[in-house]
């Protein structure tokens, strides 16, 4: 009977430790942080991680609407930075984003953002036929236009993606081909390179993971 | 019997002679399919993927052996000097430019247009570089 109990207590110390152990995957904060003293709901001041957020922002979308980052509340996203002309990596990243995309498509808390860095050329009409060509319709994946410095800026400075003019590239742009997925509070927690499979895969496990925050 | 010695050498070497030409011809095939293979990776494959299947409506497939073999002396055209018109694919329609890439030698066209016409289900054969520069001089 002794040997029983002793048994038992074992057995269940173990299985307490390893639940204790197994912890909740969580995404990393990605950009500037810094600490605040913050008030809350009971007016008891703490003090807290205020971590790098996307400004508010407006553009033309492939329709020609005004859309801005409020289309974006309440969800999280994936954004990216190409152009319709481009011939080296963003048909490798729109290729891999589609994959992500059609996985997620009836989920209503995933969008995806893709903004154009030429100017020039890109306009809503022009994104219009690139997202139908693409195989993409309807407002779950927004293709922005934009004037060059709100779009350059935002690339730069806010989601941490280095974009650029350059006459001596092949189709005259220069840019990176990250896939940057943002929370519902508008804080960057991944930056995944669009044009290889491995971190296309990890950014299909790490949308769950993210969503699985907000479940609670 | 001697005769007969001397016959059977001199058929023998033919044969030899026969067999090692065809050797020469599946040894070129075999380095234009790798060499091309790289080539593809490095230019075509972000369009048009890694198996050939395109990408939507932007960029077609290379799966159509129809449309390869009825286009046959001007793959190359379309390899090194991109393509500015309507080609109906597997009976779809595309329309977007493709892109030119001067920076292919005649050796390079070659080698990429038999690795197209090789994979993806295609199997058209060899084309030697020579056949493949006169076509190039052609182009319109």
């Amino acid at each position: 009977m002794n040997k029983i109990t002793a048994y038992l207590a074992t057995s269940l110390l173990a299985i307490s430790i390893f639940t204790a152990c197994k912890q909740e995957r969580k995404l990393p904060f990605y950009g500037e942080r810094h600490a605040e003293t913050v008030k809350d709901a009971a007016g008891a001041e703490k003090i807290d991680t205020v971590y790098q957020t996307i400004p508010d922002w407006s553009f033309l979308n492939q329709d020609s609407v005004v859309t801005t980052n409020k289309a974006t509340d309440g969800k999280i996203y994936v954004a990216d930075f190409f152009f319709t002309s481009c011939t080296t990596i963003c048909p490798t990243m729109h290729r891999n984003l589609m994959t992500i995309y059609n996985d997620f498509k009836t989920n209503p808390d995933v969008m995806f953002v893709s903004h154009t860095i030429d100017f020039k050329y890109d306009k809503p009409h022009v994104l219009k036929k690139y997202a139908q060509k693409l195989g993409v319709d309807g407002p779950k994946w927004q293709f922005l236009y934009g004037t060059k410095d709100s779009v350059y800026t935002l690339a730069e400075k806010n989601y941490l993606v280095a974009v650029g003019e350059d006459s001596t590239a092949k189709d005259g742009y220069i840019h990176q081909g990250y896939l940057v997925l943002i929370d519902k509070d508008r804080r960057i927690r991944g930056a995944y390179d669009g044009t290889k499979e491995d971190q296309v895969e990890q950014l299909k496990k790490d949308i769950p993971v993210l969503l699985a925050e907000y479940k609670k | 019997m001697r005769n007969y010695i001397i016959n059977s050498i001199f058929f023998l070497s033919i044969i030899t002679i026969i067999v090692s030409c065809q050797n020469q011809e599946t040894i070129d095939l075999q380095n234009y399919m790798s060499n091309g293979k790289d080539i593809y990776k490095a230019k075509c494959q972000n369009c048009h993927g890694e198996n050939g299947e395109g990408l939507g409506q932007l960029a077609p497939p290379l799966t159509d052996s129809v449309f390869l073999k009825a286009n046959k002396t001007r793959l190359a055209c379309f390899i090194k000097n991109g393509a500015n018109e309507t080609l109906v694919i597997h009976g779809k329609e595309y329309k977007e430019k493709m892109p030119a890439f001067p920076e292919l030698a005649d050796i390079d066209v070659a080698q990429v247009m038999v690795f197209v016409t090789n994979s993806f289900g295609n199997k058209q054969g060899f084309v030697p570089y020579t056949k493949v520069s006169k076509d190039l001089q052609n182009c319109k």
